[in-house]
């Protein structure tokens, strides 16, 4: 069994240029690789034939001298929540069985136009609600570092494909650190972008007001291409920022001839380093990362962000008040599942929810329902937008004295299944990402070596429209070091 | 702030178009308060005066031209239904609450 | 005025549902459609799918400024629009996109002229907001089964809602088509009750007289005729007077209007309208409009039917009610300026005298026909063409009206018309002096008793010479050329 199947998407793009390989071998390796690693389900479905067929058509095109981009011919994954036309979009909910998509989210239309092959849909936790797989409907993915931990979530099936070699990238959503968990605790690098850089059109609303789509690479400069090729306005969403697509590849181009990262101002929050409760494993490898940033020209600056405390709560009651609406949609009326033989409409719509919805989402369901309920409005909602207004303010002090903020991903490395059962221990593991999603900020987590043998990720955390300045650093900082390199031990192991 | 009483969280499942067993209405009911009692910590906020955010970052006024594109073809419309009548979406009959 | 009941003072506000004259929905660029095949006008968003998002109809932004504008609103420059979350099969989000704390437009008014006042009655506004229709569910009567058909869901609505001014059922109704006057006069709806364009909910309560407290309200829901609104509230006068005047109290309950059965019935009780959990679309911006652009918008916004009411009143002396007619329709009171125009010289007979020939003549044709003015084949100028040729005497009226249907319905020149049927007033002296001493001689009575002091005996003798000359002879003419043959 190979070892290292899957070279990054720079290696691979290179290739193919070179004629070296072909998409369909390409495809056909991803495929195959997925099927060795199918006990660690990290995928609900693989398109075998399609993703065949486009790839003989994208070596024709080669053939032919008419490549769409650098980019034709890669095979990618998707998380379940990302719409594709004529294909199912289950969100791992047992609610969208034989649902199918008449339409193409933005964002993956982008990376078909650039030539990317989808070759599966991914695990998550139903509804982009969890962070572990473990409310997947279909079951939890596994994290190929230990296969009795979780990958985390809730783009944990798009984790584990990356990390586990099927695809050189995949697309996650985040929502309060759903692509940045996952990507730290299987030691990939996973990035949010900026709200409203990449287009939520076709994107399966969560909390509409934090959800991001944003890709999974082994490098940030993977990442960095495939965000510029999939960001920029989209008429079709009203929350697109105006701005053209990023340029994250010239500036690490750019960053590359510079060599170095002088002059740039690190900001570190003590309340994020003082943390209670933080794993001091993780503390100490961040710490080390944030050295290494030093070396290479950076100077480091202490902020203060302190209504960061209130950050989970805030989250927690803005996500759930937003789900709550969001998923009324669900109601077996006009698509997905309908519970049998009820009376009136009023009992197909009780019923349908009822059968098709798994308890973590019934829960964030009615926590949404009562925090916007009459009376209660003022107290949780209102007053969590407001808190989310001190946060805001916070971050735009703390970007007055520094260029990017480095902070863990997570306060700790990959849990074991069942251990966080408490859902409120669950959502305060989530103290280091909310942030970013509720100030609209880009962050991205970068491997930054283990502890205890599992993963640490290295949380950067830009002002909004820094997306550049973030995948510049993560990129300056993995070409300086050798922690993405790292592979579970389970990758080449097979299944 | 407050307990949940077994009629608030009655109503509650209701707005929810939820259905619940009495066993897992308590259950859920209690990991409700145990999130509530959580973000009492709010109540620390100085919120005083403070505007509240909806949207993370300002965006213009996205306006779009009034030029109607091609609907959905009928059949695709109703592809995913659970029952249909002719092109019309069916669903066991609406009883008004009087 | 005489109170409506003479027990109770009745309180009526009015929520009114309009649809904006677009051709797309308000958050997606379905079609706007009436009687399609179900379902056949739908996007994404229109049925809810998974990922769906909106984006807001400029144009129709700007009709609802317009609405706002010509109800003397204040347009807010920053709206929002909101969720009000409930269940239906019909709404296909699980919610409704509509406007909630923060409206497009507050506090205008409408100024209602009544039947028999000098004074018109002063409605106000509390508010018109923007918000998307809901779909259609069809409940066919002996099946298990529902249909449910989303061609209308999100057609772009304004809801319109009135303060409680409002103090009989006739007062409503006039409330109510001053109001489509005006949606109708500045394009921002065609407001055809028919297909729905135009709905309204009628809130009421009673009062004893001179009380200032209001009483307990309740809803009559989507009421799509003028006749149904009136015949609904008086219904609902008379139970809710009953139930007072027993002793017992309102509920707080909503009922729907039973045409048919001309009855009222009740749909819901106590609406908790507190259970729509209101809060702002995270998956819209806020609606924001520079100063310039309300500027620009109220710019273009055409003379408003009170402002022309006005203006003919003052500009032309025309009496009220033919005002109130003249302004009804933007159409027609365009076509009576420009038929005014070619009618004379002198603006001011020449305009009452076209709003004559329009009140008596072209408006029967034109109900008749059931057309409006703008859509037959009467040009204005050539209809003040015949006004013109009829005051100068070179047609007489009588002629000119047996014109009018046939320039109607199938058009033409008149002054070519008048040539080739030969409709030319005779004016020529020796001709009428020879019809008159023909009417004369045939008739010896009527002189006789025109000589006793008879004069209306002159009027007799008149239509004998018009008769005679197939009524062509000048009037004028005639009548002095008679009066001078009978004095000698
Ligand atoms: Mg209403
Ligand atoms: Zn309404």
């Amino acid at each position: 069994m190979v070892a290292d199947p899957m070279p990054t998407l720079r290696e691979l793009a290179a290739s193919l240029e070179a004629g070296e390989r072909s998409s369909l071998e390409l495809v056909e390796q991803s495929l195959t690789r997925a099927r060795e690693c199918e006990s660690l389900a990290a995928f609900l479905s693989l398109r075998e034939d399609g993703a065949r067929e486009e790839a003989r058509a994208a070596d024709r095109r080669r053939a032919a001298g008419e490549r769409r981009s650098p980019l034709d011919g890669i095979p990618i994954a998707i998380k379940d929540n990302i719409t594709k036309r004529g294909e199912t979009a289950g969100c791992a909910s047992r609610i969208l069985e034989g649902y199918r998509s008449p339409f193409d989210a933005t964002a993956l239309a982008r990376l078909e136009a650039a030539g990317c092959i989808v070759v599966g849909r991914t695990n998550m936790d139903e509804f982009a609600m969890g962070s572990s797989t473990e409310n997947s409907a279909y079951g939890p993915s596994r994290n190929p570092w230990d296969p009795e931990r979780a990958p985390g979530g809730s783009s944990g099936g798009s984790a584990v494909a990356v990390a586990a070699g099927v695809v050189p990238v995949a697309l996650g959503s985040d929502t309060g650190g759903s692509i940045r968990q996952p990507a730290s605790f299987t030691g990939i690098v996973g990035m949010k972008p900026t709200y409203g850089r990449v287009s939520r059109l076709g994107l399966v609303a969560f909390a509409s007001s934090l959800d991001q789509i944003g890709p999974f690479a082994r490098t940030a400069r993977d990442c960095a291409w495939v965000l510029d090729a999939m960001s920029g306005n989209d008429p079709g969403d009203s929350t697109s920022l105006p701005d053209p697509p990023t340029r994250s590849t010239d500036a690490l181009t750019d960053a590359l001839e510079m060599g170095d990262l002088d002059g740039l101002r690190i900001g570190l929050p003590s309340e994020y380093f003082e943390l209670e409760g933080a794993a001091p494993g993780v503390i100490e490898r961040v710490r080390e990362a944030v050295a290494e940033l030093e070396a290479a020209g950076a100077r480091t600056v202490p902020v203060s962000l302190p209504n960061s405390r209130f950050a989970v709560a805030c989250y927690y009651l803005v996500a759930t008040a937003e789900a709550s609406s969001n998923l009324a949609r669900f109601d077996g009326a006009r698509y997905g599942r309908r519970a049998a033989g009820a009376a009136d409409v009023g009992e197909m719509i009780e019923r349908s929810r009822s059968e098709g919805f798994g308890a973590e989402v019934k829960r964030r369901i009615l926590l949404g329902t009562f925090v916007l309920s009459a009376g209660y409005y003022d107290a949780y909602y209102k007053k969590a937008q407001q808190v989310r207004t001190l946060l805001r303010d916070d971050f735009g002090r703390a970007f007055e004295e520094c260029d990017v903020i480095a902070a863990p991903t997570s306060p700790e490395t990959a849990f074991r299944f069942g251990e966080k059962a408490d859902p409120l221990a669950l959502y305060l593991s989530d103290v280091y990402t909310v942030s970013a999603n509720l100030t609209g900020t880009p962050a991205v987590s970068v491997p930054c070596g283990l502890s205890e043998g599992l993963p640490v990720g290295l949380q950067l955390i830009g002002p909004a429209r820094g997306d550049e300045t973030i995948l510049r650093v993560a990129d300056a900082y993995q070409q300086r070091t050798s922690h993405h390199e790292a592979r579970p031990p389970l990758a080449g192991a097979g299944a | 702030m407050s307990k949940l009483s077994p009629d608030e969280l009655l109503h509650l499942s209701k707005l929810s178009a939820l259905r619940f067993s009495e066993a897992e209405l308590r259950a859920f009911g209690a990991d409700l308060e145990a999130v509530l009692g959580y973000v009492e910590l709010l109540e620390q906020a100085p919120t005083e005066g403070v505007e509240p955010t909806s949207l993370p970052i300002p965006f213009p006024t996205p306006l779009r031209d009034d030029e109607p594109a091609e609907p959905l073809p009928a059949e695709e419309a109703v592809a995913n239904a659970p029952e249909r009548s002719g092109t019309a979406f069916a669903v066991p009959k609406v009883i008004d609450e009087g | 005025m005489k109170p409506t009941h003479p027990d109770y003072e009745v309180v009526i506000g009015l929520e009114v549902h309009c649809q904006l004259r677009v051709r797309t929905k308000l958050f997606t660029p379905a079609p706007v459609t009436y009687g399609a095949e179900p379902n056949t006008a739908t996007l994404p968003v229109c049925l809810g799918l998974p990922g769906a998002l909106p984006v807001l109809n400029g144009p129709a932004v700007e009709l609802a400024v317009r609405a706002g504008l010509a109800t003397h609103c204040t347009i807010q420059p920053r709206s929002i629009f909101a969720r009000k979350n409930y269940f239906y099969p019909d709404l296909p989000k699980g919610y409704q996109i509509s406007q909630f704390e923060e409206p497009l437009a507050t506090g205008g008014y409408v100024d209602v002229p009544m039947e028999g006042e000098e004074e018109p009655l002063r409605v106000r506004l509390t508010r018109i907001h923007m918000e998307e229709d809901a779909g259609k569910s069809v409940h066919e009567a002996g099946l298990s089964e529902t249909h449910v058909d989303l061609n209308r869901a999100g057609v772009p609505l304004i809801e319109i809602v009135s303060e409680p001014d409002i103090r009989s059922p006739e007062a409503a109704t006039a409330y109510l088509r001053t109001l489509r006057e005006i949606v109708r006069y500045i394009d921002a709806s065609d407001a055809d009750m028919e297909k729905g364009h135009f709905r309204c909910d009628v809130n009421v309560s009673l009062r004893p007289h001179g009380s200032s407290e209001l009483g307990t309200r309740t809803e009559l829901k989507n009421l799509n005729s003028f006749r149904f609104v009136e015949a609904a509230i008086r219904l609902e006068i008379d139970r809710q007077a009953k139930v007072l005047s027993e002793g017992g109290t309102i509920e707080q309950v909503t009922l729907g209007y039973d045409a048919d059965r001309g009855r009222t019935f009740l749909m819901r009780g106590k609406e908790d309208s507190d259970d729509y959990r209101y809060f702002p679309d995270p998956d819209l911006v806020p609606l924001v409009l520079s100063e310039e652009r309300i500027a620009e918008i109220r710019a273009a916004l055409p003379e408003l039917p009170e402002q022309k009411r006005a203006r003919f009143t003052e500009e032309y002396g025309l009496p009220g009610d033919a005002c109130a007619i003249l302004t009804e329709k933007r159409g027609l009171a365009d076509f009576f300026e420009r038929a005014a125009a070619a009618a004379g010289d002198d603006a001011k007979p020449a305009a009452q005298t076209t709003a004559n020939w329009m009140l008596r003549d072209v408006l029967a044709v034109l109900r008749e026909d059931d057309v409006e003015v703008q859509d037959g084949h009467l040009e204005p100028e050539g209809l003040g063409a015949l006004i013109r040729m009829v005051e100068e005497g070179r047609v007489t009226a009588r002629s000119a009206r047996s014109l009018l249907p046939e320039l109607i319905r199938e058009g033409g020149d008149p002054e070519r018309l008048v040539q080739e049927r030969g409709l030319e007033s005779v004016s020529d002296e020796g001709a009428l002096e020879a019809l008159v001493a023909q009417a004369i001689e045939a008739n010896p009575k009527a002189v006789a008793s025109y000589a006793e002091g008879d004069k209306k005996s002159l009027n007799f003798l008149m239509g004998q010479v018009m008769k005679a000359s197939q009524g062509k002879a000048d009037p004028g003419a005639v009548r002095k050329l008679l009066a001078a043959k009978l004095e000698s």
